[in-house]
This record gives structure tokens, sequence and C-alpha cells, in this order.
């Protein structure tokens, strides 16, 4: 039994937060709903390793949106040249770079510019692969099988090379690289919408939408997308974490942005020719990368465990 | 998550569409000759072939064959909703004076929702499990009619109450796998006469439910159709369900009407042996435990290369020379509305002498026909009639 609110303005406020629910109904089940009626408070426990990466994640995000408040060296002008390629101290936990830069900055500041092309490449892709994915699934005739080849095209090509070939021919910006990743991206987010919409829109369901008049556009928007975006969130999610790598290896490969630019891929190349005499330089920012994916990985199959539809509860 | 805004999409129809001019007398759906062929790699399967009919407001036709006779291709031939690509279309459909028969998706979209509706076979797939019921019943609300949000939901809350849904405020907000497949049906019947069809196609809608739903839905089915003076198809493979319900059946086999009367006198004199065989094969309840049934033997013919005269003379008992060679027409019976396709028919001296001269020569297997055909009895026996009157 829930306790009854004691003062005036309590019991106002539980008032309000009921309104809308049936009165007969308590206020949590309203959460239980959206999860459906088995195993609800099972569902919604998430687990001490999903906290631990939601932890990480709003770490890392929040203090590469939050880096020019914290206490922090300036990452590119500030630099201690008596102590070059100095080990992790107290007062530069990750230590010094060759130029005498704050690892622990250039990696909080990196992690902006990492953090945006891994997020917004995989957006763009995300909605261009989702679009293309739902049109080449659901009109499976001639148009379908172009944007399905074109897929197939854009998928056989060494995706690297790609990525490296737009950088190099539209200049090292963190626009530029976001675009490149953005178009790998959107053949592999496709390629799941597209599979994930040829099974749905063969549901009775949009047969029974059809027969009550629903134009193509709503058909695919309203009645199948709700069901592939599940796929596609998980999946999204992961290919976060590999655009992220894969900044990372454009860097070595200095495609990446310009080395005047910090970037958890930019940090790395500056540590690689002291890797033998200072690896800390090499190791943070990596170690950073590899927690990131790690978290990134894990939370994708969270979401995909929590929004997988069981054919049975159907 | 809605990529879509939220806005009122344009009205599909204008309002002289939507209420015609014409008289109202004159049947609602007038078919005739209408066949479908699906082209496969073995050839031309001709699903429906040559059915004719006519249908008047607030009646409901009886659809009744076996798995494979054409019944759900030809309500979907009538709807419209066949596939785009290798579908032979031919014949004529007019609705309200209206030839629909080869008309695009973009025309026929202004008669779906509005003037024909259809409640599916199996209402566990026919709903989307990613929307609460509360939208998939305003959407085609708001879509066709021009009315409010506020509007869409008082009348998605009617409708619900109207198909006999308990609590209907708080299955509004549920999404479809917190419903029984009972209640689905009803929500799917809910959404089919949302916007006030003037047809509806129920194709087998209770096949996918519990025996002891189906009356109800069945039931209120016919209620509906009586309030909303609907003209209603029912699809079915179960002579049972149409036996209180249809004003009129057709029985289809091979893609063809074989015999089609008024309820009454289909079930009274019965000419086509497969009606008589279908009626044969429901279960009596006066018949002993253990009592095998009477069993149509054989399968359905293949499609692609149907036999050249009756389709059912490979099945059938009372099967002479000239069925295998030459197809019966649609022969008028004596009774009003009543015709059938058959050389034999049951019931007259030649179809008896037909069945005599069958088991003279042993060609009839043993128990499965008998002398005089108990028609009647069988329709009370096997509850039809118990059936039929719940309905109103």
């Amino acid at each position: 039994m829930p306790e009854l609110p004691s003062s005036p303005a309590e019991r106002l406020a539980a008032e309000e937060d009921r309104e809308g629910l049936p009165p007969s109904e308590p206020l949590l089940q309203g959460l239980a709903v959206e999860l459906g009626p088995q195993g609800a408070s099972a569902r919604r426990r998430l687990g001490i390793a999903a906290w631990i990466a939601i932890a990480w994640m709003v770490l890392v995000i929040g203090s590469a949106v939050l880096a020019s408040f914290l206490p922090l060296k300036d990452p590119i002008n500030w630099a201690d040249s008596s102590h070059l390629n100095q080990g992790p101290t107290l007062a530069h936990p990750f230590g010094l770079d060759g130029s005498g830069r704050d690892v622990l900055s250039r990696v909080v500041y990196g992690g902006r510019v990492s953090l945006v092309i891994g997020f917004g490449s995989i957006a763009i892709g995300f909605v261009l692969g989702g679009v293309l994915g739902l049109i080449a699934g659901y009109f499976k005739g001639r148009i379908g099988g172009f944007i399905g080849s074109v897929l197939d095209i854009f998928l056989a090509f060494p995706q690297l090379i790609l990525a490296l070939a737009v950088v190099t021919f539209l200049g090292r910006t963190t626009v530029n690289v976001t675009v490149a990743l953005a178009i790998v991206s959107t053949p592999i987010l496709a390629r799941i919408a597209r599979a994930s919409t040829l099974t749905w829109s063969e549901r009775e369901f949009v047969l029974a939408a059809r027969a009550q008049g629903a134009r193509h556009r709503r058909i695919m928007f309203r009645e199948i997308l709700p069901n592939v975006l599940p796929a596609m969130f998980s999946l999204a999610l992961l290919g976060i974490a590999v655009v992220i790598v894969a900044e990372g290896g454009l860097a070595i490969l200095g495609a990446s942005v310009k080395p005047q630019t910090v970037s958890w891929g930019n940090v790395i190349v500056s540590g690689k020719n002291s890797i033998s005499n200072a690896p800390h330089i090499v190791l943070a920012p990596s170690i950073v990368i590899f927690l990131t994916v790690l978290a990134l990985n894990y939370l994708g199959d969270v979401i995909r465990a929590r929004f997988d539809v069981r054919e049975s509860s159907l | 998550m809605t990529l879509l805004p939220r806005r009122r999409v344009r009205r599909a129809l204008d309002t002289d569409q939507r209420f015609p001019t014409e008289p109202l007398d004159g049947a609602l759906l007038e078919v005739t000759d209408v066949r479908t062929m699906f082209q496969t790699d073995r050839g031309l399967v001709r699903a429906v072939d040559g059915v004719s009919f006519s249908l008047e407001r607030g009646r409901t036709l009886g659809v009744v064959g076996e798995s494979g006779s054409g019944k759900t291709v030809l309500s979907r031939s009538i709807m419209g909703l066949l596939p785009k690509s290798g579908v032979v279309r031919e014949g004529s459909i007019v609705f309200e004076g209206r030839e629909i028969g080869h008309a695009s998706p973009e025309e026929m979209r202004s008669l779906w929702g509005t003037q024909m509706a259809m409640v599916f076979q199996d209402p566990m797939t026919s709903l989307n499990p990613v929307m609460r019921i509360r939208r998939q019943i305003t959407e085609p609300l708001l879509y066709h009619l021009d009315i409010s949000r506020s509007y869409a939901n008082e009348l998605a809350l009617a409708l619900l109450t109207s198909v006999g849904i308990p609590e209907p405020e708080r299955r509004l907000n549920e999404y479809p796998h917190q419903l029984s497949g009972g209640m689905r049906q009803r929500v799917m019947i809910a959404i089919a006469i949302a916007c006030g069809p003037k047809l509806l196609f129920a194709d087998e809608p209770t096949t996918a439910l519990d025996v002891t739903v189906q009356a109800q839905i069945l039931d209120l089915l016919q209620a509906q159709q009586r309030e909303r003076f609907m003209a209603m198809i029912l699809v079915t493979h179960d002579l049972g369900v149409v036996a209180g319900r249809a004003d009129e059946i057709a029985v289809m086999y091979a893609g063809r009407i074989v015999e089609k009367a008024p309820t009454t006198t289909l079930f009274h004199q019965m000419r086509h042996p497969y009606t008589e065989a279908l009626v044969r094969s429901i279960p009596r309840l006066t018949n002993r435990s253990h009592t095998r049934l009477d069993v149509i033997h054989g399968r359905p013919p293949d499609l692609v290369n149907a036999p050249p005269g009756c389709k059912f003379s490979p099945r059938c008992p009372y099967v002479q020379d000239r069925c295998r060679i030459e197809e019966p027409p649609l022969i008028d019976a004596d009774a009003p509305g009543h015709a059938y396709r058959c050389w034999f028919p049951v019931g007259t001296p030649e179809g008896r002498a037909a069945l005599e001269r069958n088991r003279a020569e042993g060609r009839v297997p043993v128990g499965t026909i008998a002398d005089t055909v108990p028609a009647a009895d069988t329709i009370s026996a096997a509850g039809v009639d118990t059936a039929s009157s719940g309905g109103a």
C-alpha cells in the first residue's frame, strides 16, 4: 500500500501525477504497460554492467561537452617543455606528451571531435540509410532492386579506402570526416532497414492498413518504421563505436582531421613515435576508446534485448 | 517515434464522392465473370474463374469452399488488394454503378476504408504490434473523415464499446499483445467499420479464434452489419458459420461458383454434390462417439491444369462420363435465385440414377453416401440452427 500523502501540497502533486491515467490504475502501471505485462519489473532492471556502461558514457560525453569549464590545461597551446614525455603524475594524471602537452586535457578535448564524428556520421547514416532501406524493402520491384544493388556496390568497396578518398577530396575537416564516415555507414544501416522492412511489410497489418486506404508513405513511416527502428537502433550504437575506431584508423593514415585539431585518433598519432619510451601517450586515448566502444556495444545489446518484440507476444 | 508531423492529412474524398448521387436502389455490388489468374513458373493459376454474383445493400453473402477454392482471392480481387505483378484480371466489378474491375490502387484508395473494408483472418498479425489500439482506430478516422483528434478519440471509444470490449478506455491505451485473440478480432472489426463502409469483407474472421469466441465474433459482425445496413461478404470454409447468418450462399470450388442459392433453399434443396459433401462433413451431435466423419476424398484440383470437364468430377460420387468431358454451365433451378453447376444434380432422378449406376459398378466407397439426403436434419443436428439463433 502506498503511503497517503500527508500535506495538501503533496496530495495535490499526487493528484496531478495521476492525470491522464484511468482512476483505478496505480501510477507505476503506466510504465509497466509500456513494457508489457510479463516481467515488467525484471525488464526495467538494467543490471550493474549496464549502469557502469551508462556512467562511463555520461562521464565521457559530459566531460567533452563541459571541457572548457573543467580545470584543464589548454590542449594545444599549454605546454611544459621541461618535462617532455613525462609519465602520469598527480598534476597530470595521464602524463605529458612529446611536446609537453597535457594528455588528459587532449583526451577530453579530443572526445569532442571524436564523439561528434561518431554520433554525427551515424545520425546521418541512420536517417539516410533508414529511408533508403525502407524504400528498398517496401517497393520490392525496380526501385528496390536499384537501391539494393547500389547499396551492395558501396558495401563491396573497401570502406577505409572509400572514407580515405572522400576525406582526401573534400579536405581534412571535422565535417568532412563525419560525411566520409556517414557515407561508409549508410549502406550498412540501409541493409538492416531493408532486411527488416522486407519481413515486416509482408505482415498482415500492412495489408490491413492498405485496406483502410493508407498511402504508401503512411504505411512505410507509420506502420513499418516503428517496427524497424529497434533493430536499427542497436546496430547504430555499435556503429558509433565502429566509427570512433575508424576515426583513429584514419588519423594513423593521416586522413582524419588536421593534426592541429585534437581528436582521439590524433592524440594516438602524436604518441606513436615515442611508444617505446612513453607508452602512456598512446595508451591513455586507446583505453578511453576501448572502454567507450565496450560501453556502446554493451548498451546496444541491452537496448536490443529490451525492445526485442518476441513473436509469441504478438 | 514518429517522423511524420502529426498534422491532419488532407481529406481523401470529397463529400459528393462519399455520398453518391446515384439512387439507392439497384445492387451495391455487381460482379460479372470475374477471373483472377496468377502467373507462376508452372503456368497460369486460375484462382478465380468466371465468378458472377450481385449483392444488395444490407445483405450478407456467404462464400464457402475448402482451402484453395479461390474464396480469399475472390474477395481480394473485388477489393483490389492483389499483388501488383504477375496477376491477370478479367471481368467486371461494378460498385455503386462504378466500374472498379480495373481501377488503379490510387482509384481504389478512395473506396478503401470508407466504402469497403475488410476484417482479416488472423487478428494476431493484422494489428500493428508497436502501435497502441487508440492510434490504430483513430488513424483511419482522422485520415478519412474531417474531424478533430478529440472527436476521433470519442469515436474510437464508442466503437470499442459497440464491439463489446470491456473497459474500452483502458484498452485504447494498450498494445495488441495485451489483448486476447477474440478481443483483437473485435478491435479489427472496430477498425474496419470505423469509417462506415457500405461493404464489409470478412475473410474467415473466426478461423484463428477459439471455438468459444467464434460465435460471439460472428454475432457481433451480424449485429454491426444490421445496425449499419452494410452489405457483407462472409468468406469461410465452414458451412455452419454462414448457415444462420448469410442471406445467400455461394459455394465455390476450383475458382468457380458451383452452387448459389438463398440460404434456406441451399440447405433444403441442395443440388451440387460438392455442397452435399460439405454438409455431410459437418460432425453431427446425434452421431455416436467415434463415428467417422464423412470426408471428401482426394484433393482440390490443380488450378494450372484443371480437369477438362466438371472440376469436381474426380472426387464426385455421382460422376458419369459426361462430367469428365463437358463442364456443366450454371443452371437455374426451380427456386428463385438458385443455380448450380451439375449434370446429375443431387435429389433429382438423374442424380439418383447416376449414384445407383456408380454403386452398381463399385465405384463409390461404401458408406460415404446415404440413400436419402438428410439435409434438413443434418443442419439442425450439426448445431447450425442453434448458432444462428443467437444473432439478433
